[in-house]
């Protein structure tokens, strides 16, 4: 990790193609440290090929992209090592228990007995789990699995956490507790890259980049967003980038 | 008649550690002809398998339920001649093509595309550039809109879409709800469940469910009215310490981020002591005023009533 550099992630003309289809457009950005940056755009824009390319899981066509100081084609195990990544769709392991869910991920990180086993007791009390410690995952309530799933992304104190979508389908309030982990993770120190089809969501983010067609048709602080598209919500903002690039498209 | 009628539906699973999960706790509501109804809730809360009740798949253990006047039980193929289903799954045939997916359906129901073909006209136009594509290879989009092309196709009088929106993008979703309110226009009547508690207010009607019980059936407005506690919002410059230190004043009943304002309700609604409170925290560009609830709010209310808990 570079100790001078203020960004967690920087991409500079970050480009990857599919044959003859660009998925990912000559993309700029950087994220400071600490910061909650939500990455946003239609089905289909490009945010999950993007996300791919930052975590170290595909190789960009073209551009440069840096990751907690490391580069996205030469030091993709260190990406990984220094990321945290929680989806929607997968996280954790059905058929262990929530204890043991904690201890694999601790293992795939390379942390040593007794630190898995102080992190885990942490985790159990802050969730107040402490009870729940043996029950399979499969049997929780979606919302416990989600808060759960973000205390295990962020078990190795990763620099950054990639968060895909956390929040769909769970009930308001699971929903806000939930930011408010993200708030506390940022208040420590963690960057937050997420996505979210939510735009309250997209309110409580830093910064918000809005991904249409392969390119950042826009990105700024979501008060400078509204004002300058003269929106009163980030739908407003959302409806009218992603709609205008549609018509473009056809 | 109503097109919908459930009475004191309850319906149990069983769960691995040989317990019970009741997925389905005393559900009543009524829909009425050409009303399009919301049942509003997230995941878990019950919505899919009351879903599947009521389009014959799968029986309740107890209650009863009438589609168009038929018995769920006694009268379930009659009922399935008349509905249509799309489920909250992908469900078509993914290596037929558009064409062929909408001609299968319409062959089963014994009909044509062109018979019914003004009803999909406006939905079917968008894809049919793709009519040759195999449906899996669709984006979720066009997915969706062929998925309800295929649900309409025989002219159902009641429509059932299992979260139609789920996982789609704001764009999408909008246009989505823009074809539900023409196919009201046309009569039909509309059961969508969503996890989207703002897409309520798109809804003439809805039930908010949780953990298997309906916890209010309203219209939108109606829940809004009768909302009687007051709830503020509230703005400052750094609004993550906003939110912690409302959580330490003694005078806040509950605080919770929405949108880029906290909604904050009180013991008493003295909001001069919230600002002196602020001013006093350091806070700056305080903004405080009353709110209009929204759905999640009262959501939110409902949620926390000991009925809910029990």
């Amino acid at each position: 990790m570079n100790k001078h550099s203020t960004y967690s992630i920087t991409a500079e003309s970050l480009t990857k193609r599919f044959g003859d289809f660009t998925a990912v457009d000559n993309i700029s950005f950087t994220v400071g440290k600490g910061e909650i940056f939500g990455f946003l755009g239609a089905n289909g824009a490009g945010k999950t090929t993007a996300m791919r390319m930052l975590c170290g899981l595909s190789s960009p066509s073209s551009g440069k992209a840096t990751v907690g100081g490391f580069d996205v084609y030469t030091q993709t195990e260190k990406i990984k090592q220094h990321i945290g990544y929680m989806s929607q769709k997968f996280s954790l392991y059905e058929d262990l228990t929530i204890k043991e869910n904690m201890r694999f991920y601790g293992g795939i990180y390379g942390m040593s007995i007794p630190a898995i086993r102080s992190k885990t007791e942490e985790i159990l009390k802050t969730l107040e789990l402490v009870k729940e410690q043996d029950r399979l995952v499969r049997t929780l309530p979606l919302g416990w699995k989600q808060k759960l799933s973000f205390s295990v992304a962020m078990f190795h104190s990763p620099q950054i956490v990639f968060l895909d979508e956390p929040t769909g389908g769970v009930d308001p309030l699971t929903r806000r507790e939930f930011w408010e982990m993200i708030y506390q993770a940022a208040y420590e120190g963690t960057t937050v890259f997420v996505t979210t089809h939510y735009m309250d969501e997209a309110e409580y983010c830093n910064r918000v980049s809005i991904m249409v067609d392969g390119r950042i048709a826009a990105m700024d602080t979501p008060a400078s967003l509204k004002r300058s598209l003269h929106a009163d919500n980030m739908e407003g903002v959302f409806l009218q980038l992603a709609r205008d690039a549609k018509r473009a498209a056809d | 008649m109503y097109s919908i009628e459930a009475e004191h539906i309850v319906k149990t699973y069983p769960t691995e550690d040989k317990g019970i999960k009741t997925a389905l706790k005393d559900v009543s509501f009524t829909v009425d002809q050409g009303e399009l109804f919301g049942i509003i809730g997230p995941d878990g809360a019950g919505k899919t398998t009351l879903f599947r009740i009521l389009t014959t798949l799968l029986l309740p253990d107890k209650g009863s339920a009438r589609v168009t006047g038929l018995d769920v039980i006694s009268d379930y193929r009659s009922i399935r001649e008349q509905v249509g289903y799309m489920p909250g799954r992908f469900s078509l045939y993914q290596d037929l093509s558009v064409e062929e997916n909408l001609r299968f359906f319409a062959t089963i129901f014994n009909t044509s595309i062109d018979e019914n073909y003004g009803l999909i006209r406006d939905i079917y136009v968008q894809i049919e550039p793709f009519r040759k594509r195999k449906a899996g290879k669709l984006s979720g989009g066009m997915k969706q809109k062929l998925a309800l092309c295929c649900a309409l196709i025989h002219r159902p009088t009641v429509l059932f879409l299992d979260e139609p929106t789920t996982g789609v993008d704001a764009v999408s979703r909008k246009e989505f709800w823009e074809m539900l309110s023409r196919l009201k226009k046309e009569g039909i009547s509309i059961l969508v469940s969503t996890p989207y508690m703002d897409e309520a207010a798109l809804c003439d009607r809805v039930a908010l469910i949780q953990d298997g019980r309906i916890l209010g059936i309203d219209q939108p407005k109606g829940f809004v009215e009768k909302h009687l506690e007051k709830i503020w919002e509230v703005r400052s410059a750094e609004m993550y310490r906003l939110l912690k230190d409302l959580r330490r004043f003694e005078k806040t009943k509950s605080v919770h981020p929405f949108g880029d304002f906290l909604h904050l309700t009180l013991t008493d609604d003295q909001e001069n002591e919230v600002v002196a409170f602020l001013n006093t925290a350091g806070h700056r560009d305080i903004l405080i005023r009353p709110a209009i609830p929204s759905i999640e709010d009262i959501f939110m209310g409902l949620m926390k009533t000991p009925e809910a808990k029990a």
